[in-house]
């Protein structure tokens, strides 16, 4: 009689060691990470949880799949009489059964949450260095205004090694502004401001497209992210400040300051 | 005892004779018919729109249209049919109507009138969307129909969009009190809650989902044409409404929905899983409450359709996690099914071909899911072909897959004839391999970044694995195109020159539409009513006890 709940209470116990990993993951690794993410962009980041997640669903997908044709390989009717075997379960299998597997479902889950908040906190944890610029979209226009009131449709330019946050709005229909390179996707709209943070770490350019559905050309909106040298890029700002009239310039940074 | 369409069952074959009988029938029989043949038809036209739009993408640039409103208006027309013409009345009609009555030992739904009255809607429904295709100011909102875009004049007509969403609701919602009622009233002498086949329980559970979430859908796209028309601002920013509004009532219903389509075709599934194997259904009771477990479980995720919609970062993290919680019931289910394989007699009968390529689409379908739950992953995949790859594995395709199963198992009940088995079976696979190169390479252009609801991609011309993937999968459009032609070739020629059922129960089933009606059944399903004894359970092959059936009113004191 004692062995017996004795037993039952060490089952119980088992049931819910799938849960140890995640749980021992989430307290050790979560502040140390904060504070500088390995010195990973978000994108990179995003690029380690997409690849542990993909490997999670590989396993479990190779392995129900390899059970379930082998079960339907090996129990392949014979005789033109016979009849499947299932066995009968007792109520404590039937119930373990239940209990089990969904432990460990929880327990995969709350590993993949621990992960996912982590990364969610990345990207929507501003550094203090950011630079800020103003995007409005509209049908079929992306419009970016930097602080150096550098005005420009379907360009952006931005220096390398400093993060940007854009603050967003929609001049009319809903449009969603989607960074290939820096796989961060938010969307636009009238009425309420978003945000979205980037780090142009490599130089060169890469494709946004809109990714919420906005009409006829929702396929023709998208622009380039330019990312310059240090160097490169305040000559650019040079440029482009001296050919702007500085007047509507700071007129538009203020204007786009107002708004956010 | 007077039925309900005022005359005795008889269980004699009872096809219509007349174009009137047809038309104005009251037998769940034929209203599922009916319901059967509308979304066959929304599935060509939609699918014809499909093979268009992917003929569209094979390459970069312009292939047969470089107008940005056509490729809208099929992709609109293709996503609202499949889903409002094509998988709800297929799953919630056809099944929940010909077969759920029959299942429980029925002799017709609780309210027939009503049932004719659903079915009349959804015609209405269908012919009213099809206009859409002819009509100048057709709408190109997409099956989705977000304001403020759905508010302009680019648009179109939202009023079209309001009226078939909502004409469509109604059809739904007076269908499900009428199958709740026939599963909770019309059960026969015997049929416990737990000796219900799978399907019933999962048509049931669908249907008390669509209870509570359709009403909803109704408000919000009703409320989209008064602010559009009537000069409302719900949704409006200018005088203080809010678009996000929209997206939070749309997806409360919407998400909900899917498991309207997953339920009942994963209860196609279990039938014709059971049958095939003639094997018990692994661990039977708790796969019902994951069944209901669902109900609760699906009302709180909406948001993972609006991770990027500018909504609070609690909510996101908050929904991140009910979402990943769906995988505890879902788990259940597929362990299930293939505990139903498990030391089982397996018969791969032309019906078990397409429940196989079904579970198949379903276990990619449900795990490529896991990642998009990740509010943080769908950042950077959010409306990509990541996700449209997704969902067609595990609604469109899969669910696709066990509707046409389902079709092919009931087919003699319908017709009492057969459908080629080899033909079943090769379409079978000709309809998964080609769906398989259709979405299988999107996936990874998703992952490279190619947007949903794009008609071209000159942005990533340069992207091999985007360009590429397009490719395959037109060519995958033609297989499968050719396999779905030739399955619905292969119903024609059942229907009408198969060779004729010479038993009632062709697959070996236990449950009551097959071993207790005649070939095709007759009018009130069953010679006379019927009564489950005991012990007896749809899913026991070895000692199940036979269904026994009340005295003939003529005969008096017959026993045997
Ligand atoms: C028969 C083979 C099918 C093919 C080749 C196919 C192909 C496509 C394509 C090319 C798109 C548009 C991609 C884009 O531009 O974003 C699409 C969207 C969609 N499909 Fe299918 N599809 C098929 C079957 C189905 C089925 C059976 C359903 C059933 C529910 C379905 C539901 C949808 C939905 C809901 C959308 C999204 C519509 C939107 O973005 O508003 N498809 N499909
Ligand atoms: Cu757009
Ligand atoms: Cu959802």
């Amino acid at each position: 009689m004692k062995f017996k709940s004795l037993m039952h209470k060490v089952m119980a116990a088992m049931l819910a060691l799938p849960l140890i990993p995640s749980l021992a993951h989430a307290f050790q690794a979560a502040p140390a990470r904060r504070a500088d993410y390995n010195g990973w962009t978000p994108h990179e980041h995003w690029d380690a949880v997409w690849h542990e997640t993909m490997l999670d669903i590989t396993v479990l997908g190779v392995v129900f799949a390899i059970i379930t044709i082998a079960f339907m390989v090996m129990y392949v009717r014979k005789g033109h009489g016979e009849r499947g075997k299932l066995p009968s379960l007792t109520n404590q299998a039937k119930i373990g059964w239940v209990v089990i597997p969904c432990m460990l479902f929880l327990g995969d889950d709350l590993f993949l949450y621990v992960k996912g908040f982590d990364l969610h906190n990345h990207y929507r944890e501003v550094p203090t260095n950011a630079v800020e610029v103003k995007l409005t979209g509209s049908m079929w226009n992306w419009n970016y205004v930097d602080v150096n009131g550098i005005d420009s449709d379907n360009e952006l330019v931005v220096k390398q090694g400093t993060p940007v946050v854009l603050r967003m709005v929609s001049d009319d229909v809903l449009h969603s502004h989607y960074m290939t390179r820096y796989r961060v996707t938010e969307d636009l709209m009238p009425g309420r401001i978003t945000w979205q943070w980037f780090m142009p770490d490599q130089l060169g350019e890469s494709v946004a497209t809109c990714r919420e559905y906005c009409g006829t050309q929702h396929s023709g909106m998208y622009g380039k992210i330019i990312v310059k040298s240090a160097a490169d890029y305040d000559a650019y700002v040079a440029e482009q400040t001296a050919s702007v009239p500085s007047v509507t310039g700071v007129a538009k940074a203020a204007t786009a300051a107002d708004q956010i | 005892m007077s039925g309900f369409m005022g005359h005795e069952p008889d269980g004699k074959p009872g096809q219509p004779k007349t174009v009137k009988e047809w038309v104005f029938t009251l037998d769940h029989k034929v209203i599922g018919v009916w319901y059967l043949i509308g979304s066959i038809a929304s599935f060509v036209v939609a699918g014809l729109a499909a093979t268009a739009m992917r003929i569209e993408l094979g390459s970069v640039g312009p292939d047969i249209t470089d107008n940005g409103d056509i490729y809208n208006l099929w992709l609109t027309m293709h996503g609202a049919v499949m889903i409002l013409g094509f998988q709800i009345p297929a799953l919630l009609g056809f099944v929940a109507n010909w077969a759920v009555p029959i299942m429980v030992g029925g002799k017709d739904m609780a309210f027939p009138r009503v049932n004719a009255m659903s079915v009349w809607l959804l015609w209405s429904g269908i012919l009213l969307a099809l206009l859409n295709l002819v009509i100048p100011d057709s709408y190109n909102g997409m099956w989705t129909g977000y304001p403020p875009y759905s508010l302009t004049d680019a648009v179109g007509n939202t009023a079209l969009y309001s009226s078939v969403v909502i004409i469509l609701g109604m059809s739904s919602v007076f269908g499900a009190v009428n199958l709740a009622c026939t599963v909770a009233f019309m059960r026969c002498k015997g049929m416990g809650w737990f000796q219900m086949p799978l399907t019933v329980w999962c048509v049931f559970t669908a249907n008390v989902i669509q209870l509570i979430f359709v009403p909803v859908l109704a408000a919000s796209v009703l409320l989209l044409s008064m602010d559009k028309y009537l000069g409302f601002g719900f949704y409006n920013p200018e005088v203080g409404g809010d678009v996000l509004l929209y997206q939070n009532l749309f997806w409360f219903y919407s998400h909900p929905a899917v498991y309207v389509i997953l339920l009942p075709f994963m209860g196609i599934l279990f039938e014709i899983f059971a049958v095939s194997a003639r094997n018990d259904v692994f661990n039977y009771k708790a796969t019902v409450w994951a069944t209901i477990a669902f109900i609760p479980v699906s009302s709180d995720v909406w948001v993972h359709h609006a991770y990027v919609a500018g909504l609070p970062d609690w909510l996101r993290l908050l929904q991140t996690f009910t979402t990943l919680l769906i995988s505890l019931p879902f788990g259940l289910l597929m362990l299930s099914l293939t505990g139903t394989m498990y030391r089982g007699a397996i018969r791969y009968t032309g019906p078990m071909w397409w429940a196989v390529g079904a579970f198949f689409m379903l276990i990619i379908g449900a795990l490529t899911g896991i990642p998009n739950a990740l509010s943080a992953i769908d950042y950077g995949i959010s409306d990509s072909y990541v996700i449209m790859s997704h969902f067609h594995y595990v609604m469109a395709v899969s669910g696709g897959m066990a509707i046409f199963a389902g079709v092919f198992f009931w087919f003699p009940k319908l017709t009492g004839r057969m459908c080629n088995s080899f033909m079943t079976k090769l379409t079978a696979a000709g309809f998964f391999i080609g769906m398989n190169i259709v979405m299988g390479p999107l996936y990874f252009a998703g992952m490279e970044g190619m947007p949903r609801r794009y008609m071209d991609y000159q942005m990533y011309a340069d992207n091999a694995t985007i360009v590429s993937a397009q490719h395959w999968s037109t060519i995958g459009i033609y297989i499968t195109f050719v396999s779905a032609l030739l399955m619905i070739v292969v119903w024609l020629h059942g229907a009408i020159a198969g060779e004729k059922a010479t038993s009632a129960n062709p697959w070996g089933s236990q449950s009551l539409e097959f071993t207790a009606t005649a070939i095709i059944p007759g009018q009130g399903n069953f010679p006379t009513p019927v009564s489950v004894p005991e012990g007896w359970h749809p899913y026991n092959f070895i000692d199940n006890p036979k269904p026994e059936f009340e005295p003939h009113p003529g005969h008096t004191g017959g026993h045997h």
